[in-house]
């Protein structure tokens, strides 16, 4: 049924109100990668066919929901009960019954399927109680985990489409313009450029045929914020997509989706359908006159096509290489069109400012960077997921309050942020504010969002190579500065982390930093250095140690590093002999085991398995002087 | 290599070809429909696609190697992607490449010899949470482990948790 009026809309999105408000039982069985990985589909269809047999549909009106991804994947599959709002966690198909049983139909808890907090083991019933979301304020993310992604009228009545038909029926493309400015909206992509800014130069910009692009080509590894938007709420792209439409005057959109998120172009291609069947997409949108259509494009899987112009390239069927940046998009952009580019996350805020006005996210935030940003908490933390907060939140609140503090309670190191265009934060700078310009002066950037914490079995050096090496692969080598500077900068860490660095090592780095910095051609390139920069900034003694002394502090460089067990803590398990991939663990059960040095292949598989933390690390050239 | 791996049926392609609008803007597009109907990107294919959208071969080409998707050689029947984004580094991403490596004696982006596995390290699968992660065909495995990649390698890629 195509709707044709503002008025049809809103009175749709009013009978779905009262008809989920009438439904009072609801079952959200989170249904993101992370969740499916673990089982979710099963789940959710074991809630479905039981509640059927049960005969509990007719009793309480029972639904079963498959959601988007909460972004507590570590502990998934997930439940939420509503309007309870009990959160149960690690549920498994043999744990349904028991759900319907005690907890729908007589509101009783089951204490073993609750979150535990990781801070004082306590088990916590709501989900809004749980410190992980507790802090959280999530516009981006606002719809996440509440709806079925894959229903068109969830979206509705959650709130999608009011926005847009606000921009559409009250407002001139002007006034978009100007809600988007006083909203203070900069590009979550990464290099924070502000929205508003972007679409008036678009809109300027001379010509008929003009476009609107979703960047969902989320290459920044440890970032997965726009996954999880795509994959669990995509309709809020597509109202922020057809507003920016409306306030640049195009008529033609793409999403380029990168190729490793199969279910993310699954859920998108839904609900373009979906939306040009209620005529909230296509020609006309909801009687207004305004015409506007997206189509999808997965990405080749290349790092480099994150690039503004290197995404337009490969949108076009080409080879992405960027061009330099005099050349402003917005006037020649696809197909040398003008065209306004934003990530996804920024899409998703878009209808939220529509809808709420541009003051109302302003309000949040600090100074220069407004409203909330949504990050993916990862590496070495107790609480994973993804988490969206106020701009100018400190790293300490991020980390400790809602990342539950580091693993096993080891010392923190770093966080990296940024991804391969960012650094590595220290101790020293927990306090930090993260925003825009603070992220940069600590050496970082924002980046897409990823934050990974460190302990200090973190390699600093090690963290350098792997980034270079990332980027070595990536460099789409159009220019000579990225290409050769990534690869000579590579040749060197990869002779530091076998012990073989030389005292000029550093001094040589910074230079071919520099010169990277200045003559690479495009962001990635410049950008480049700065995984190198801010390790050699905070951590300068790591590498002194691997060039002088050939020791890895950390015990994580495979050539400089061994492993031996503690006999004090030794409880004789075997765990480790058995994780073993060469056999090099010796010993009988119930007594000390013992690793061979001359079989051990450094994997580190026995430290990650043993129950009693006896395995320990050791500079390899140790061995050396015992044998001496 | 390539041109015992050139002959194939034109059948799928032909289809493939179809449901395009014969512009290079529909190249990626293709390419991946045909890499998803081959495995890989048939040397004969290729020369159609380039024939048939109107782009000179060598684009098509530049094109195929430029991004990571597209493969020239045939894919083992079981695609190994481990991931390697940076949270599933410093949790041992690393270390499972390795063990893949020492079981199945091929190194990343090679195929076992008899096409059963072949081998891919990708930069983040965006499952950041379960680090370290590895996809056995169709099948994650968070939290993996350098000791049970033996058994994953063993229970194939059936994706039977869904």
């Amino acid at each position: 049924m195509r709707i044709d009026s503002r008025e049809q809309f809103e009175t749709l999105r009013e009978e779905i109100r009262a008809a989920e408000a009438g439904n009072g039982n609801r079952i959200l069985v989170c249904c993101g990668t992370g969740c499916l990985a673990n089982g979710a589909r099963k789940v959710a269809e074991a809630f479905a066919e039981q509640v059927g047999k049960r005969n509990l549909d007719a009793q309480v009106k029972l639904m079963v929901k498959n959601t988007g991804c909460h972004g507590f994947c570590e502990r998934g599959p997930l439940v939420v009960l509503q309007p309870s709002g009990v959160l149960y966690t690690r549920v498994r198909v043999s744990n349904v019954a028991q759900i319907l049983e005690k907890t729908v139909e007589n509101g009783e808890i089951i204490p073993r399927l609750l979150y535990k907090n990781p801070a004082d083991d306590i088990a916590i019933e709501q989900y809004s109680e749980i410190p992980f979301y507790k802090n959280q304020t999530r516009v981006a993310m606002r719809n996440i985990g509440r709806i079925d992604p894959t229903a068109v009228h969830d979206a509705i009545g959650a709130g999608c489409y009011t926005g847009m038909t606000r921009a559409l029926f009250d407002m001139t493309p002007e006034q978009v313009l100007d809600e988007i400015e006083t909203s203070g909206l900069r590009g979550r992509g990464g290099a924070g450029f502000g929205t508003a800014r972007k679409w008036r130069s678009c809109r300027k910009a001379e010509g008929d045929r003009k476009f609107v692009l979703c960047n969902g080509d989320e290459g920044d590894p440890g970032a997965f914020k726009d996954r999880s938007i795509m994959e669990g709420d995509p309709h809020s792209i597509l109202e922020g997509m057809v507003i920016g439409a409306h306030a640049v005057g195009a008529h033609e959109g793409f999403i380029y989706v990168r190729d490793e998120y199969p279910l993310a172009v699954v859920n998108l291609t839904l609900a373009l359908t979906q939306a040009r069947y209620l005529g909230l997409l296509g020609e006309n949108i909801l009687g207004s006159g305004f015409d506007f259509d997206i189509r999808i494009s997965r990405g080749g899987g290349a790092f480099v096509c994150g690039e503004s112009s290197a995404l337009m390239l490969s949108l076009a069927g080409k080879v992405g290489e960027p061009r330099a940046k005099y050349v402003h998009s917005t006037e020649k952009g696809l197909f040398d069109l003008p065209t306004v580019l934003n990530n996804v996350e920024t899409w998703a805020d878009v209808g939220a400012i529509a809808a709420n006005g541009g003051d109302w996210f302003a309000g949040m935030g600090t100074n220069k960077s407004k409203g909330t940003k949504a990050f993916s908490l990862v590496g070495k933390v107790k609480n994973t997921g993804l988490i969206e907060l106020p701009m100018g939140t400190t790293l300490r609140h991020i980390i400790y309050d809602i990342g539950g503090g580091v693993l096993d309670d080891r010392p923190f190191k770093a966080v990296q942020t940024g991804g391969p265009s960012g650094g590595c934060i220290p101790e020293q700078l927990l306090d930090l504010p993260v925003d825009y310009e603070k992220l940069t002066e600590a050496g970082s950037m924002m980046g897409s969002g990823g934050m990974i914490v460190m302990d200090d079995r973190t390699c600093m050096v090690d963290v350098a190579r792997y980034f270079l090496k990332f980027l070595t692969e990536e460099s789409c080598g159009k220019c000579t500065p990225c290409r050769e500077g990534l690869k000579q900068m590579l040749a060197i860490f990869d002779r530091m982390v076998e012990g073989k660095g030389v005292p000029g090592d550093l001094p040589l780095i910074e230079r071919l930093a520099a010169g990277m910095q200045v003559g690479s051609l495009c962001e990635l390139g410049k950008s480049a250095p700065n995984p190198v920069i801010s390790t050699l900034r905070y951590f300068r003694d790591e590498y002194v140690a691997h060039i002088e002394d050939h020791v890895c502090t950390a015990g994580v460089c495979k050539e400089l590093t061994a492993y031996r067990i503690n006999p004090e803590n030794c409880d004789g398990c075997a765990a480790c002999a058995k994780a073993c991939p060469v056999d090099a663990i010796a010993g009988e059960r119930h007594s000390l085991h013992i690793i061979d040095h001359d079989t051990c292949i450094s994997c580190g598989a026995c430290m990650g398995v043993c129950p009693t933390d006896s395995v320990e690390t050791f500079p390899k050239n140790e061995l050396m002087k015992e044998v001496v | 290599m390539m041109n015992e791996t050139c002959k194939v049926g034109m059948e799928q392609a032909d289809a493939i070809l179809e449901g395009y609008p014969h512009a290079e803007a529909s190249l990626i597009q293709v390419l991946q429909d045909v890499h998803r109907a081959y495995n890989y990107l048939p040397c004969d294919v290729v020369a159609k696609v380039a024939e048939t959208l109107g782009v000179p071969l060598s684009k098509v080409f530049s094109v195929a190697t430029f991004y990571k998707a597209f493969s020239l050689n045939p894919q083992g029947d079981t695609i190994i992607r481990v991931c390697l984004g940076t949270a599933c580094h410093i949790r041992g991403g690393g270390a499972l490449v390795d063990e893949v490596q020492r079981l199945l004696h091929v190194a990343p982006d090679e195929t076992t010899p008899d096409m059963k596995f072949t081998l891919k390290t990708v930069n983040c699968v965006g499952a950041c949470a379960m680090a370290p992660v590895m996809i056995v065909g169709e099948k994650y495995r968070g939290n993996a482990r350098a000791a049970r990649v033996g058994g994953y390698l063993e229970q194939g890629g059936e994706d039977d948790a869904n």
